[in-house]
This record gives structure tokens, C-alpha cells and sequence, in this order.
């Protein structure tokens, strides 16, 4: 018997009912992973790889969150993060909708930036840096500068191929019902090209996540604490687990947002008939 | 433009019940120009009576679908003269319904296009879907339909659109037989009732039999009329009976005649 047939639902002994069993299933794989990670590296302190005052164990790290949970100083710091993510975001999302729908729509337009909007995309965000400093020194507008840069070229492309791949059949019944101009694009054509929008804000997402991680970590603005600045801070005073314990808030609210988004994503496409339910 | 010299299109409303519904006079359609141009459609005439029900039938490439296309709008003839009298809807081969409408939704849509008020909308169309037997599917999207209901949701549409020429291309050419003959028989009762206009492509030769007042017999290259005939067949009409048969088989002699077969 392995490991998966002693663990699985079936198995007699944990059979409960299906709902919990149903949770069971889900859960187990992820706790596996989990405790294979967290055992992993508990080897790695026990066999002492590196002294603990770099790597320390999991439990002192935990500890470390908790203690962080508790004071004023870490939540202001996410608040900031999330702010700057949030304020980001949203700025991305206006111009790169209206930049997509304005390359979709206009053909010489396209001629002129369609492929330049999917080279930014491919343009690192921490290489703008050196630049948005020097245009904006040190501060909110140079993150906000490159947050917005490397996450507008995604949702930008999002709309564009989800117009692009509106079935013609679409547009051809959405003139024949007397839809013209805006309305096309209002009923038609834009609720069409929604499922890629959605990929594309999810993408559009982790740029900016990742663009403002590197930015925080580059422009460290004083007494305004962030989670970049939190961890540049720990690595420059040796505080490794307050460095390890700020890295894995950072991972859980990637992960989080994006949980978010894949709701989102899979709503619309169970709602289509584009995928089944789970 | 070269095109619109020798076209005309004139759109009219049905309000003046004696007029046909359809003048078409060596209507042309060529696309591109030069050397490399293709003729679509050459030398078509069509008149259709209001609430008659055409057929049209022929080979792959004769022209068929352009023809329904410069009807619908969708497309300009480059030569000759059309006069529309009706608001004219368009039902496709798959449905075309929104999938992120319900039933319900999609034809509300159609309504608030053609400006009808908020506060109508919802009662006239689950009265739309009533007509064509669906109003217990009004809150399904047309994932959760099969494809015969998609049809008819397509259908109650065309009639939301206050469509009096509708035309369809292939609309049942997805669909399993049985489905078919059910379909045949609603799209027979809703045109009657509502004393629609129907262009109705297929390449079915019973099909056309079964639904057609009159079959137009369409030959390619180019796409022109072959051959036209009233079918005075009493309706009901049924698919598989023996006059059906009979008539389609003669009909397909027809077209095998005339079509050139390089193209097939």
C-alpha cells in the first residue's frame, strides 16, 4: 500500500463523509508538499549547511511572523505594499484597456505599437528603474512609474487578442441586430473578448507584484516602511528571520490575489460553457 | 468607387402589404478586381412574394450564401438592383447565440437594440420564447441547450428583431435527423404565423422539398439560377413520404446537369 492509497478518501479507516472526504482530497497533496518543504529544510538546519543565524529553522522563522503579526510598524508596512499594488493596478488597468481597445479598433495604430506593446511586455521591469529614478528621483512616482509599465503591456494584450478572436459570426449578428459603433463594442464585442481580458489582468497582476517587489527594494522611501523595504532592511542587519518570514507574506499575497483572479477566470468560463464545473 | 456606379440597394419597411418583398434584378457580385477576380453571383433575378417561403438549393460554390449576404446588407452587389421592403434578420448554421446571455437575455438584447423600453422587455421575450415552446428554458445559457433549441431560441430572435424577411443558411445542418424534422415543422408554424418571408438555403434536396413553397436551383460558376419550381405539394408535408422523395430525386438529376463538377 502507498503512501496516496493510506491517504486517500477511500481508505476505510479515514472515511468519513463525503463533504469532509472531499476536503480531505484537496487537502492532503498540499500538506504533503507543505511538511516535504518544511522537512527539507529543517534538514538543511539540523545538518547545519549554513550557520543558523543565516538559515534558521522554520519554527524560529514562524515565530518571527507571529511576533511580526503583532506589531504596529509590519502591518503599516503592508499597508503600504498593498496600497502601492492596489493604486498600481488600477492605473495599469485604465490605460492598458484603453490602449488595447484603442490598437484593436484603429489598424494604423496597430502598425505603429502592436508589437512594440508585446515587446514591453517582454522588457524586464527593474531594467526601467535606473531611468524612472533619474525622472522621478527617489520616490512613489518612480515605483508607481514601473509598476504601471510592467503591468499595462499585459492587460493591454489581453484585450487585443480577446477582440481579436471575437467569432466574425459575432460582429456579423451584432449588425444585423442594428448594433453600430460603441453599442457593437458595448454588448458584443468586449463581453466576447472577456475571458482573455481576465487572463490578461491576472497576468497584468503578477507583473505589477513583481515590478513593485523590485522597486521597493531600490527605492526605499524613509519612515515609510514596505514589505521590500522590510526585507532590504533584514538582509543589510543579518535578521534572517525576519528576512524569511517577510519573503513567505509576500508569497502568500501573490498567491492570494491571484487565488482571486483564477475565481474570477474560471466563473466566466463555467458561466460560457467553456470548462465544467471544478 | 466602380462598385456603386451600376448597384443599387433600396431598403423599404413591409408597411405597404401588396408590395413583393423581395425585387432582385441582374443582381452581380465579384469579388476582388483584374484578372483575379471571381464571380459570386451573375445575372440574378428573384422576385419574392411577402410571406413566401424560398428554398434554395445548389453545388458548393454557387453562390448561395453571397446572395443571402447582399440581401442581409453584409455585403454590396458591384452590378445590378435590390429593393428589401422589410426588416430583414439572419439566422446561421450554429446559432450565434451569446454565450454569457441566458435564452432569455440573448433575445432581451435583441429587443433593447431595436430601442424597445426597459419595462417591455422581459415580458415580450418570454412571449417570443412561448412562441417557439421555450419559455420553460428562458434562464438556460446556450451551453445548457441542445442544438435544436438553440435554433429555436435563434428563430424567437429573428422575430424579437421584428424581422419580416428572415434568411437562413444551413440553419439545420448541424442537427441529428429526428431534431430536423421537429425543427422543420416549427419553422413552418412560426413563418406562417408571422407571415415571415423566408430565403432558407440548404443542400438538402428533401429539406427543400419539405419547407418551399418555391425551390430555386442554383448553378455555379457563376452563381446564377438554374432551374425554378413551385412545389404544390399539400403541407403538412412529411420528409419521408413518397412525393418528397420523388420530387428530390428529380430535382438533384437537375443540378448534377448543370453544376460543373471541377470545383467539387
Amino acid at each position: 500500500m502507498t503512501i496516496s492509497d493510506l491517504l486517500s478518501p477511500e481508505n476505510p479507516l479515514i472515511k468519513v463523509s463525503t463533504l469532509s472526504s472531499r476536503v480531505w482530497a484537496w487537502l492532503w497533496p498540499k500538506l504533503l508538499a507543505v511538511s516535504l518543504v518544511i522537512g527539507f529544510w529543517q534538514t538543511l538546519v539540523v545538518v547545519e549547511w549554513r550557520p543558523v543565524y543565516v538559515l534558521p529553522s522554520p519554527a524560529t522563522v514562524f515565530s518571527q511572523l507571529l511576533e511580526l503579526m503583532q506589531s504596529e510598524r509590519f502591518w503599516s508596512a503592508v499597508n503600504t505594499t498593498m496600497s502601492r499594488a492596489v493604486i498600481g493596478f488600477v492605473i495599469a488597468l485604465l490605460v492598458g484597456t484603453i490602449v488595447g481597445v484603442a490598437v484593436a479598433k484603429v489598424a494604423p495604430l496597430r502598425l505603429a505599437i502592436g508589437s512594440l506593446i508585446t515587446g514591453l511586455q517582454t522588457m524586464p521591469s527593474i531594467a526601467w528603474f535606473p531611468l524612472a529614478i533619474l525622472l522621478f528621483g527617489l520616490g512613489e512616482e518612480a515605483i508607481m512609474f514601473v509598476v504601471v509599465l510592467g503591468a499595462a503591456p499585459s492587460i493591454a494584450n489581453g484585450v487585443i487578442s480577446g477582440v481579436d478572436h471575437v467569432p466574425p459570426a459575432f460582429s456579423k449578428l451584432g449588425k444585423m441586430m442594428g448594433a453600430r459603433g460603441l453599442e457593437l463594442y458595448r454588448f458584443i464585442i468586449l463581453p466576447a473578448a472577456m475571458p482573455a481580458y481576465v487572463s490578461g489582468l491576472t497576468q497584468g497582476w503578477s507583473f505589477a507584484w513583481r515590478s513593485l517587489m523590485a522597486g521597493e527594494l531600490l527605492v526605499i522611501i524613509a519612515e515609510r516602511p514596505s514589505l521590500g523595504a522590510q526585507l532590504e532592511f533584514a538582509r543589510q542587519f543579518s535578521k534572517a528571520p525576519m528576512l524569511l518570514a517577510t519573503m513567505f507574506v509576500i508569497l502568500i499575497i501573490g498567491m492570494l490575489v491571484d487565488g482571486v483572479f483564477s475565481a474570477g477566470s474560471r466563473r466566466i468560463r463555467v458561466k460560457r460553457g467553456l470548462s465544467t464545473t471544478n | 468607387m466602380t462598385n456603386a456606379v451600376n448597384a443599387k440597394v433600396t431598403r423599404g419597411s413591409s408597411q405597404t402589404n401588396s408590395s413583393p418583398a423581395l425585387i432582385i434584378r441582374g443582381l452581380e457580385k465579384k469579388f476582388g478586381s483584374g484578372n483575379r477576380s471571381t464571380v459570386a453571383l451573375q445575372s440574378f433575378d428573384l422576385t419574392v412574394q411577402q410571406g413566401e417561403f424560398i428554398t434554395i438549393v445548389g453545388a458548393s460554390g454557387c453562390g448561395k450564401s453571397t446572395l443571402l449576404s447582399l440581401v442581409a446588407g453584409l455585403e454590396k452587389p458591384t452590378a445590378g438592383s435590390l429593393e428589401v421592403n422589410g426588416q430583414v434578420a439572419f439566422m446561421f448554421q450554429d446559432a450565434t447565440l451569446l454565450p454569457w446571455l441566458t435564452a432569455k437575455q440573448n433575445i432581451e438584447l435583441s429587443l433593447r437594440l431595436r430601442g424597445v423600453a426597459k419595462s417591455e422587455r422581459s415580458g415580450k421575450a418570454l412571449e417570443l420564447l412561448t412562441r417557439v415552446r421555450l419559455e420553460h428554458a428562458a434562464n438556460r445559457r446556450p451551453h445548457e441547450l441542445s442544438g435544436g433549441m438553440r435554433q429555436r431560441v435563434a428563430l424567437a430572435r429573428c422575430l424579437a428583431q421584428e424581422a419580416r424577411i428572415v434568411l437562413m443558411d444551413e440553419p439545420l445542418g448541424a442537427l441529428d435527423a429526428m431534431t430536423r424534422d421537429l425543427l422543420h415543422d416549427e419553422i413552418e408554424r412560426v413563418a406562417k404565423e408571422a407571415e415571415l418571408t423566408v430565403l432558407f438555403v440548404t443542400h438538402n434536396m428533401r429539406e427543400a422539398i419539405r419547407l418551399g413553397d418555391r425551390v430555386i436551383l442554383m448553378g455555379n460558376d457563376p452563381g446564377r439560377i438554374v432551374h425554378e419550381q413551385n412545389i404544390s405539394l399539400a403541407r403538412p408535408r412529411q420528409i419521408d413520404s413518397a412525393d418528397v422523395a420523388t420530387r428530390a430525386a428529380d430535382l438533384t438529376k437537375q443540378l448534377r446537369e448543370v453544376s460543373t463538377h471541377d470545383n467539387l
